[in-house]
């Protein structure tokens, strides 16, 4: 028997099965291990009991209302908070099965391997190139063909290369809002981090800027896990595989990003994500 | 988890979608009305009253469409999230299947209207007013469980669909051995039948918007699965 492919125009109607789209959290690969972990600033405690599994290779958002705790809880991820006077921090991180907080790792090793990218675009006051350059600079003296096949490639992953590959030696300082924040992201996926964290990276850029950064996450999940924070419930919905909600420092619901936005578990997160008075 | 479409932190999104709520209720409120009629016509053999009801039938589609405009309205501009937008697609479900209940009332008067006028009156109509009052009882529930979110109801009204079925066949065997009987009734058997499959496409309308209300509360697809299975889904907590 010949199969016909003519009923259904070559499509595979198996594909569209719901066991075969749903996500599962349990079946990911654990990328960064969060087991109770515990935050103070202080006397006062910022994030309570934390556990958790960011599967690798992708997206997931972190949303809940300000001071829940979710830059917090990414900021841990690269150890930020070491920065911050009075943070303790009780309980375990692991990336690929390390422990991130033991007493023999080499943090700026840590930060190459996880990189982050904040709500303000910072570029350095230097030229488009010199910025995506720095990180390799830092690492040894490569040579500039080298050098160039790096900076070109990561301008390509960040979809920048196209507007700025005729003024490479103009300073950073004159692109617009959204493309100083892709040259941040190229400047960042540069040095290949496993671990991408963004930090708002949209909130400070116009609707079609955030289109392209949102764009450039789905690209980007291939090769990097990508946790981001997000104010934006939408945005969190378009670009993320996996969402967690949190509320006044607890984890409140993890789970694949369809189902929370269709019907969350938690009443609490079914309140927040619909705009309701908790 | 209660639903609650209320409470909102925006007032006017709370009043949005309150106004699509009493909109599908009215909406629902007009086909039972229609059914109702259009099965007393068939009974009474009351060719005016049939009339009316196939006159009537614009109403019904007319607000199918100003509904389904509302919701698009809704999706567009406030982008619904979880039980908000569980509502939105089971009003919008809700919605075409009543106005398909609208187009079978439409033929039960059509059929009314042409019993009505033929020559060789009075068939059995106990049958088929039994079964017109059950799948309007099916109607009035579905909808009530839709007013009041109530699951529990929804699943009840999946069971009386099975019941109808039933009585659908029954019917059939009668009407068909009228015909064996006497071949001069085959051609108002015939309109009776039709009516008859006209109530029993009503009593699975009825049943596809039980399927919305379970959607709605418990966030389940209950469509196209067993009624042990439906109702293991309905009771359990998540």
């Amino acid at each position: 028997m010949t199969e016909s492919t003519a009923p259904t125009h070559g499509f595979d109607i198996s594909a569209m099965d719901r066991d075969a789209r749903q996500l599962r959290l349990a079946d990911e690969t654990v990328c960064l291990e969060v087991s109770d972990l515990n935050l103070y600033y202080g006397e006062k405690q910022a994030l309570n009991n934390i556990n958790m599994r960011i599967p690798k290779q992708r997206v997931s958002a972190f949303i809940g209302p300000s001071g829940c705790g979710k830059s917090t809880l990414l900021r841990c991820f690269n150890r930020m908070n070491d920065l911050v006077d009075g943070v303790r921090i009780e309980g375990k991180i692991e990336i690929d099965g390390e422990d991130m907080y033991g007493p023999h790792v080499n943090v700026a090793e840590l930060r190459r391997r996880i990189g982050m990218v904040f709500q303000k675009p910072n570029p350095f006051p230097k030229s488009i190139y010199e910025n995506v350059a720095y990180g390799l600079r830092l690492q040894g003296n490569p040579g500039k063909r080298e050098l160039d096949e790096v900076v070109e490639k990561a301008l390509r992953g960040a979809a920048l290369w196209d507007e700025v590959k005729d003024r490479l030696h103009d300073s950073a300082l004159g692109l617009s809002g959204g493309q100083q924040q892709r040259l941040v992201i190229a400047r960042s996926i540069a040095i290949e981090p496993e671990v991408l964290l963004l930090d708002e990276p949209a909130s400070a850029l116009d609707p079609i800027s955030t289109l392209k950064i949102e764009e450039l996450i789905y690209e980007l999940k291939d090769q990097y896990t990508i946790v981001i924070v997000t104010h934006n419930m939408q945005q969190a919905a378009r670009v993320s595989d996996y969402t967690a909600f949190m509320f006044m420092g607890d984890l409140v619901e993890f789970g694949d990003t369809d189902t929370l936005f269709t019907n969350p578990r938690k009443k609490q997160t079914e309140d927040y994500i619909t705009g309701r008075y908790g | 988890m209660s639903m609650n479409i209320g409470q909102h932190i925006s007032q006017q999104f709370n009043e949005e979608l309150e106004a699509i709520r009493n909109h599908v209720m009215a909406m629902g409120g007009l086909v039972e009305q229609q059914l109702t009629d259009a099965i007393t016509a068939l009974v009474d053999a009351n060719a005016e009253l049939g009339e009316r009801v196939i006159q009537n039938d614009h109403k019904v589609n007319g607000l199918e469409v100003n509904i389904d405009e509302e919701c698009s309205r809704v999706l567009a501009r406030r982008q619904p999230a979880a039980g908000d937008l569980r509502l939105i697609v089971a009003v919008i479900k809700t919605i075409t299947d009543l106005e398909r209940i609208g187009d079978q009332a439409e033929r039960v008067g059509r059929m009314a209207v042409r019993l009505a006028d033929a020559e060789m009156k009075q068939s059995n109509y106990v049958e088929l007013q039994h079964m017109g009052n059950h799948v309007r009882e099916m109607l009035h529930d579905a909808l009530d469980a839709f007013a009041r979110m109530d699951a529990e109801a929804a699943l009840a009204v999946a069971h009386e669909d099975v019941k109808v079925d039933r009585e659908y066949e029954s019917i059939m065997r009668q009407l068909m051995t009228y015909m064996m009987e006497d071949p001069r009734t085959i051609s108002r058997v015939l309109d009776e039948m039709w009516a008859a499959r006209a109530l029993e496409r009503i009593g699975d309308h009825a049943g596809n918007i039980a399927e919305y209300v379970i959607y709605l509360v418990k966030g389940k697809d209950v469509r196209h699965v067993t009624l042990e299975q439906m109702e293991e889904e309905v009771r359990s907590e998540r």
